[in-house]
């Protein structure tokens, strides 16, 4: 790696709109293992944008290759406009990054940690204690700051993270996994915090095995499996492209479940476009769920309880895979 | 929220001082929270080493008629080796645990890494600010040997310095060990195997002309050997062989400067492989 001056990254006009990601048959190989298989992704500035996918489909690769802490092993990457390879240290000056696995330095207080962050961006010293108060702040952890980072929750950690990667006012921030193990209360106050960022116009680049997260956060996103995009589009069009506005949950508990779920198929419902069974229910994409169950009373296939929702991205991985995300 | 920053206040990458330096700040910082222990170790260790081996011991050897031996006191003699051999543990121990905890679980390598700093800069950041805190233990080192009497305050500050340049020889060479290893077992092996001998057979508490001939070959092979004959002929000018040996200064200079560069070359590539994958 080359270690030029970050200060190259200052001749990029920021008043000039560029896409922020561009990818063009990104392909990381380790070893014979294939864990992003040729994928083609635009990231206009200022967008938010998810990669969705279950364990191992190749998000934290991808992510890594953009954040140029991993080598591409075949296609065209640019990022800020910028290639990767040659241009490393400049581009990971303009950017965020929040890693999968929190990795903040356990042995230092919670301001040492953004302190020692910001010095690594080379930040001049009084611009950087300026700034961690507005980013204490920003992570609501005004109260912590002397605290050894040791001692926080897993929530404050998280946003911990996020604020140490705010530090030097990136362009796009890559967050891999920002809420996976929080409780829903905590989840939602870093979402908040991910909306304050992006109504700011930063470039926000996320992974997600949430559906919800995605549906909260996304302008669009792209579904993963084994390496490859299987998907593209905003929540809403993806849903309306692949599954029924609304779907139908059906139990028939554990041991009737799968034989039901065959009957159910078997019947052939008009209204009905499609079935996946899962262990414990099945999920209907129905355009009339009211006539679906109405049919199922009649040929004595009575589920023990059924739930009418909204389609979620949830149930179009479930259509596009057969697999749920998390599992 | 009022409070929060203004992205599009200050001019990006306000960059100031080079990363290598960047990540020799981190270092000082992070040593901010054990200075206590730093002193501590400073100053106990030696005063243990030389009341020990140069008292203690010294006392049985001068009276065995080691003085005459020696040309000096054995409390010197022993001292300047200790210098050398002080700096050698420190050199290991810093590429060792350190480097593993910022690979494996400390992390903060990895962190570093999403900067603009380099595993260049990484390397040669720690390696400036391992400079800082080794001249700062063999200061202690060598005011404690004033104390005792053991060596004179001109020659040993003098001495430092070769002795510092075992330090980094060795930190180098610990830190691309360690950059390539999967678990610390490698670490407590190195320092069985490598280390502790290195202290005992390489010159630092007797002349090497007390082993047998086959063995003088090894330890003449061996870096800490080099590095206690030239502290010990700076910091002892008064000795000629045989107690030290006629092997030219510019040897042990050109060994040790080699094998840091050896191992600084080595350390950088491999701190590179492992984190930029
Ligand atoms: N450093 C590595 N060496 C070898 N294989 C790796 C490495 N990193 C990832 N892989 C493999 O690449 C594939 C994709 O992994 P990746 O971490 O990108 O998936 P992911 O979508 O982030 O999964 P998760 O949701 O579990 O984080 C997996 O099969 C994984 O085992
Ligand atoms: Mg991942």
């Amino acid at each position: 790696m080359s270690t030029t001056s970050a200060t190259d990254a200052a001749t990029a006009d920021p008043a000039v709109p560029m896409a922020a990601v561009v990818a063009r048959g990104l392909t990381k190989h380790f070893g014979d293992l294939v864990a992003v298989d040729g994928i083609d992704i635009d990231v206009a500035a200022g967008e938010t944008f998810a990669f969705l996918g279950a364990n191992g489909a190749g998000k934290t690769s991808a992510m890594r290759m953009i954040a140029t802490v991993s080598p591409v092993t075949a296609g065209d990457l640019r990022v800020l406009g910028m290639d990767p390879t040659a241009d490393g240290p400049a581009i990971r000056s303009r950017l965020g990054v929040v890693p999968q696995e929190d990795n903040l330095d356990l042995e230092l207080t919670v301001r040492e940690n953004l302190l020692v962050y910001g010095l690594y961006h080379g930040l001049p010293r009084p611009l950087i204690r300026a700034r961690i108060d507005e980013l204490l702040a920003f992570a609501q952890l005004t109260d912590k700051a002397d605290n050894e980072v040791e001692s926080l929750s897993g929530g404050m950690k998280r946003r911990l993270t996020i604020a140490r990667a705010l530090v030097n006012e990136p362009d796009l921030v890559l967050l891999d996994e920002p809420t996976t193990g929080l409780d829903p209360q905590a989840r939602h106050v870093l979402w908040d915090r991910l909306h304050e960022l992006r109504s700011r116009g930063v470039t926000l680049l996320l992974t997600t095995h949430y559906m919800d997260e995605a549906e909260q956060l996304a302008d669009r996103l792209v579904i993963m499996d084994h390496g490859r995009i299987i998907a593209e589009g905003s929540p809403r069009e993806l849903i309306e492209r692949h599954v029924t506005r609304e779907v139908l949950e059906v139990r028939f508990g554990s041991g009737r479940q799968p034989a039901a779920t065959d009957a159910l198929l078997a019947l052939g419902l008009p209204e009905v476009d499609a079935v996946e069974g899962l262990a414990e229910r099945a999920i209907v994409h129905t355009r009339d769920a009211q006539a679906t169950l109405d049919a199922l009373d009649r040929h004595d296939l009575r589920p023990r309880g059924h739930l009418t929702r909204r389609a979620t991205l949830e149930d179009v991985f479930l259509r596009l895979t057969g697999r749920q995300l998390v599992d | 929220m009022g409070a929060a920053p203004d992205v599009r206040t200050v001019p990006i990458g306000a960059a100031t001082t080079r990363p290598a330096l960047r990540v020799m700040a981190g270092e000082a910082i992070a040593f901010r929270r054990n200075w206590r222990g730093f002193l501590m170790s400073s100053f106990g260790n030696p005063v243990a080493f030389l009341a020990a081996m140069g008292v203690g011991l010294g006392t049985l050897v001068d009276r065995g008629g080691g003085t005459a031996t020696l040309e000096v006191d054995y409390v010197a003699f022993v001292a300047a080796g200790l210098l050398a051999a002080s700096a050698m543990q420190n050199g290991f121990g810093d590429g060792a645990w350190p480097v593993m905890a910022g690979l494996k679980w400390r992390r903060n390598f990895e962190a570093m890494m999403a900067t603009p700093v380099g595993p260049r800069d990484l390397f040669v950041g720690r390696l400036l600010w391992a400079t800082v805190t080794f001249a700062g233990n063999l200061l202690a080192f060598g005011l404690v040997a004033i104390l005792f009497g053991a060596l004179d305050a001109g020659p040993v500050l003098l001495g430092i310095l070769p002795a510092l340049l075992t330090g980094l020889a060795f930190q180098a060479l610990s830190t691309a060990y360690t950059a390539g290893l999967k678990a610390d077992t490698g670490l407590t092996n190195a320092y069985r195997f490598g280390i502790m001998p290195l202290f005992l057979f390489s010159g630092t508490f007797f002349p090497i002309t007390q082993l047998p001939t086959a063995l003088q070959w090894v330890a003449v092979a061996t870096p800490l050997y080099h590095g206690v004959e030239l502290t010990r002929k700076v910091a002892l000018p008064e000795l000629g062989p045989p107690v030290v040996s006629t092997i030219p200064v510019w040897v042990h200079v050109a060994y040790l400067v080699a094998m840091f560069a050896g191992g600084a070359w080595w350390a950088v590539r491999r701190l590179d492989r492992r984190l930029y994958t």
